[in-house]
Order: structure tokens, then C-alpha cells, then sequence
């Protein structure tokens, strides 16, 4: 049959088409994820130096991770958890509040958001040198603020157990991103559900956790996602305002690594470290994922 | 209270928790700003002073003075140009290849893809790194520079793609029928339609490479090749004490992102709202 011939002669040509068009993007996949990911694995389960020989060492690496022999392991795996649990819910929740006060019928609302998402472009190297000085116990802007109203001093930065608290309000400026998703959310809350609400004479509060927050959950659950998967890795932070200090009490876990990797040159372990993060994603992404059938909604489908 | 008189109070705490958060925002930059044309002094002086006796603009030739922050410009505004040229180019070839073409390789290419935008840096990083030392190419610019060439990151060809599903077929069945190719209706009718999101996706990449800081560090070693976020740091390294001279550095970083988002911020806006919710 000609036409057939002819179409299957047309679809080869439209495979050379797709193939050639997406060429960049695969070779970009092959060189710059799947490869690297299979070499990290690879030195994972080796002494990798760059200056002697490499070896196969087979678990020793992990052995030395979780036996404790790296005594900066667990203590960067801590700090980092404690990170994440402090600044992913905080930071919905902000973003959440701001996004409703924004959903309400206010002047100026783009004005608003544009402000609201500004600190998010902001480059974290620069504002971290001014986070440094804000929060400098001696001399920092809310130190001074405190005083004057005959408030103690706090020992922001400077202290081993204020320091990832400090970070997580620093954090916090920066929720433009998660509030303009939750903004686009909230418009597509049907209207006839709060009316209906409104009708049988529920008031806010009744709004917000019958129908608002309900209808929402599919765009909570992706920013959850997002800010786990992003606050295990921050590093700009911990590397400008904190090196890791003090007494390691910010090692961020990525920091942690950077130095395995890229001043003690030890890259076998820091692979083992890099999988032991990637690991640590995936098996929280897999539980939230299986959990979001318990409490996720997704409308009409 | 009456109905009335309650809504309008609601009203009045909206504002109020509005412009409260605002100006929370808004003040570290200020401060960053103000402080950076005061003297040293003049920064911690007790009450605080809100703007600066006389404007100390000599701080801003001190710190090119003291770092070649000229030189951070322009290895920062090259990055940027061969970034997002690249960037925009084949994330946006990609785009068409996976939502335009009906082709065999279609489906396993985007899990592929999407798969790897879950992968963190930090498992990548490293073998890259020793790949791109193993060919000589570490301290330059060329390996900040060719990922964007191929394909530019997961996000941009996923933001790109959602786009060009929403422009109708029948566009390019028309053009095909005529016996366009495909390379034709890219750059005549797809393209020409999604202006709005391929400024998006050029924005992401300008903003996520003039504040990548990782990227530098890790490749750049010599001060003449350094980008302006990374020459900042040198900066905070070294001059803790001299916070005018640090404030001022940090607003030559800040500004040129201000500027640029200010310029695209309906669209970039409008960006994230369309990727967030559908994805």
C-alpha cells in the first residue's frame, strides 16, 4: 500500500526532525546528568584524591560516614534537617499569609507582589553581606534597635544555637517565589465554593479550612516539595556568613561537602557524601509523594 | 459593629499588614543603599541616622580601587550574554522538539529530562568538575557556559515546553501543508508567539547567573577571571571592617539584578505562576 509507505517514509523523517531538534538537550543530559551521576557513583566506592592513584575501596567511604569515624557527618546531616524543618514550614506559611492578604480585593496588588518577590532576585552574596552586619551581635542593626527599646542583645550569628534560627528569618526574606505560586493558586479557587460557604453563614476562618486551604493542598504540596529538595542544599549562605561557624554549628551539609570535595581534594568521599544527599532526596520525595494521596486534592480528576 | 464598618476595618489591617511587609522588604536593601555613601563612622552612629550628612560617593571609587571590580563586570556581562544567548537558543529548540514533533524518542527524552531536575548539583558537581579539569577548560569562563548550550537546564526547556502546548496545532499543520519544514515554523510561528516566555527563560538565566556563586568558585581561580558575585566575596572576606566599602560592592552586585527584574518583572511573574501551578 503507497500511502502507508509514504506515511512510515514521513515519520522517519519526523524522528530525524524530533531528534535533531532535542540533540542539545540529550547531549546536555548525557555530559552534564547521567554521566557525571554515574562517575560520582563510581568514585563513591573509591579514594579519589586527583594526586595518587585511585582506588576501589568498596563501602569504606559510606563505613566511614555513618560509623562515625567523619566526625562532621552526622553534625552537617543535623544541622541541615534542622534547617529544613525550621525554614520549610515557616516560609509556607508566610508566603501562604502573604499571598491571602494579597488575594483580597487591595489597590495596587501588582505593586505589592513586585516588592514581595523582589528580595528573591537579590544576589545571596550581596545580601549576605548584609545579613553579616544586621544581625552583628556588637554593632548590628537589630541589636541597636533592641537596645533602644531596653531589649537584651542577642548573640545572632554568633552563637551555636541561634545561628540556623538566624538564618531561617534571613530565609524568610526570600519567599517571593513560593508566595506568587500560592497567589496563582488562590485564583483558581472556584468562587461558588466560598459563596456557598458564605451562604450557609460561615464567616472566614470556616472559609479558609473548608474550602481555601482544601482546594490548595496540591500547591502546598509542590512548594513542600520544592523547599525540602532546595533547603538540603543550600551552600552560598554558610559559605559567606557563617563558614560553617561557629564551632560548625551551620556546617550546611552541601558546605560540608564543598570542603571534602574542594579543599581537602578527598573526592571519593565527597561522592559518597553527594549520594548519600541524593538518597536522602529521593526517599523523602518518595514518602511525601505516597503521604500526599492522604491529604491532597486534586479537583475532577 | 455593622457589616459595613467591619469590612472596612478588615480592610485598614490588610493595608496595614500589606505595607508592614513591604517595608521589611524593602528595608536591608535601603539600608545596604545608605550605607554605602557613609562614612564608617557615621554607619553605627547612635541615634541612627537614616541618610547619609553628605553623600559619601567616594566609597564606590574606593572599592574599585581596591578590587578590579571593572574586570568582575565584564567577565560577569560575558558569561551572561554567551549564557542566555545559549540558554534561550536550544532550551527553546528542545521545547519544539518535545511538544511540536511527533517522534519516537519524544516520551523517553522528557522523562529523561524532567528526571533530571530532581538530580542535585551536588552529585553532578564533581565529576563534572574533573571532567572539564581533565580537558584544561577550569579556570575559564567555557565551563559555566557550555551546559547553557545544551539545552540550558531542565527548568527552562519544562517552562518552554508548557508554552508551545498551549499555541494551537492547527498553526503549524496549516504551515505544513503549505510544506514548510520544521526549522520554519520554529523561527517563523512559534517563536514570534512565545516572545513573552522566551524573555522569561532569559531572565532566569541572567538572574541565576549573575548570582551563581557555587559555579564561579568551584571553576574560577585567578582573580582576573572572576564574576562580580565572587569578587564580592573576596570583598567580605577581606574587608570585614570596612563596612561602606563592603555595603557599596554588595550594592554594585544588587543594582544590575534590581534593574534587569525591574525591566521584566510582569513577565517573569507571570512565568513562575504558569510553571508552578501546572507542574
Amino acid at each position: 500500500m503507497p500511502s502507508k509507505a509514504l506515511s512510515k517514509k514521513r515519520q522517519r523523517k519526523e524522528n530525524v526532525w524530533g531528534f535533531l531538534f532535542c540533540l542539545p538537550c540529550i547531549l546536555g543530559f548525557i555530559f552534564f546528568a547521567f554521566l557525571p551521576m554515574c562517575i560520582s557513583l563510581y568514585y563513591s566506592f573509591t579514594d579519589y584524591n586527583i594526586i595518587s592513584k585511585c582506588n576501589f575501596v568498596g563501602l569504606a567511604n559510606y563505613q566511614n560516614l555513618f560509623g562515625g569515624t567523619d566526625p562532621y557527618f552526622y553534625k552537617s546531616l543535623l544541622v541541615t534537617a534542622l534547617y529544613v524543618a525550621l525554614s520549610v514550614p515557616s516560609s509556607l506559611i508566610v508566603a501562604f499569609l502573604l499571598a491571602m492578604l494579597l488575594n483580597t480585593n487591595v489597590k495596587g496588588k501588582g505593586i505589592f507582589r513586585t516588592i514581595f518577590y523582589l528580595p528573591s532576585i537579590v544576589p545571596v552574596v550581596g545580601m549576605s553581606a548584609v545579613w553579616l552586619w544586621v544581625f552583628n551581635s556588637d554593632f548590628g542593626l537589630v541589636n541597636m534597635l533592641l537596645k533602644s527599646v531596653g531589649l537584651p542583645a542577642v548573640q545572632w550569628l554568633s552563637s551555636e544555637t541561634m545561628v540556623i534560627p538566624t538564618l531561617v528569618i534571613t530565609n524568610l526574606w526570600t519567599i517571593g517565589s513560593t508566595m506568587v505560586i500560592f497567589l496563582a493558586g488562590l485564583q483558581d479557587v472556584p468562587r461558588q465554593l466560598l459563596e456557598a460557604v458564605e451562604i450557609d453563614g460561615g464567616g472566614g476562618f470556616k472559609k479558609l479550612f473548608h474550602v481555601i486551604i482544601p482546594m490548595m493542598t496540591p500547591t502546598i504540596f509542590y512548594n513542600l516539595v520544592m523547599g525540602i529538595i532546595n533547603g538540603f542544599q543550600v551552600f552560598t549562605q554558610a559559605y559567606v556568613i557563617t563558614q560553617g561557624g561557629p564551632n560548625n554549628a551551620s556546617l550546611f551539609y552541601v558546605y560540608y561537602l564543598y570542603r571534602e570535595a574542594f579543599e581537602f581534594m578527598r573526592m571519593g568521599s565527597a561522592c559518597s557524601i553527594a549520594w548519600v544527599l541524593f538518597l536522602i532526596i529521593m526517599l523523602l520525595t518518595g514518602i511525601m509523594f505516597k503521604l500526599q494521596k492522604k491529604w491532597v486534592y486534586y479537583g475532577g480528576e | 459593629m455593622t457589616a459595613k464598618s467591619k469590612k472596612r476595618f478588615t480592610t485598614v489591617i490588610v493595608y496595614l499588614l500589606l505595607i508592614a511587609g513591604s517595608i521589611l522588604c524593602l528595608m536591608p536593601l535601603f539600608w545596604m543603599l545608605r550605607s554605602s555613601l557613609m562614612t564608617n563612622v557615621e554607619i553605627f552612629m547612635v541615634p541612627i541616622r537614616w541618610l547619609p550628612e553628605v553623600f559619601q560617593w567616594e566609597n564606590y571609587r574606593d572599592v574599585f580601587e581596591t578590587l578590579p571590580f571593572l574586570k568582575y563586570y565584564a567577565n560577569s556581562l560575558t558569561l551572561v550574554v554567551f549564557v542566555v544567548s545559549g540558554a534561550v537558543l536550544t532550551s527553546s529548540l528542545c521545547a519544539y522538539g518535545l511538544s511540536r514533533i511527533n517522534w519516537a524518542g519524544k516520551k523517553i527524552v522528557f522523562t529523561c529530562i524532567m528526571g533530571s531536575m530532581m538530580l542535585p548539583v551536588a552529585v553532578t558537581i564533581i565529576p563534572t568538575f574533573l571532567m572539564f579539569r581533565r580537558i584544561g577548560l577550569t579556570n575559564s569562563l567555557i565551563p559555566l557556559i557550555i551546559p547553557a548550550w545544551l539545552g540550558g537546564g531542565a527548568f527552562y526547556i519544562f517552562l518552554l515546553r508548557q508554552f508551545f502546548l498551549s499555541i494551537p496545532k492547527d498553526l503549524d499543520e496549516a504551515a505544513r501543508i503549505d510544506g514548510a519544514t520544521h526549522l520554519q515554523i520554529y523561527s517563523k510561528i512559534i517563536l514570534p508567539l512565545t516572545k513573552p516566555a522566551l524573555v522569561v527563560v532569559g531572565m532566569f538565566a541572567f538572574m541565576n547567573t549573575w548570582n551563581d556563586f557555587l559555579g564561579p568558585l568551584i571553576y574560577l581561580n585567578s582573580d582576573d577571571k572572576y564574576t562580580v558575585a565572587l569578587g564580592l566575596q573576596l570583598f567580605v572576606g577581606s574587608y570585614r571592617a570596612e563596612w561602606q566599602l563592603m555595603m557599596a560592592a554588595a550594592c554594585l552586585v544588587v543594582i544590575p539584578a534590581i534593574l534587569v527584574f525591574m525591566i521584566g518583572q510582569k513577565y517573569l511573574i507571570e512565568g513562575i505562576t504558569m510553571t508552578g501551578v501546572k507542574g
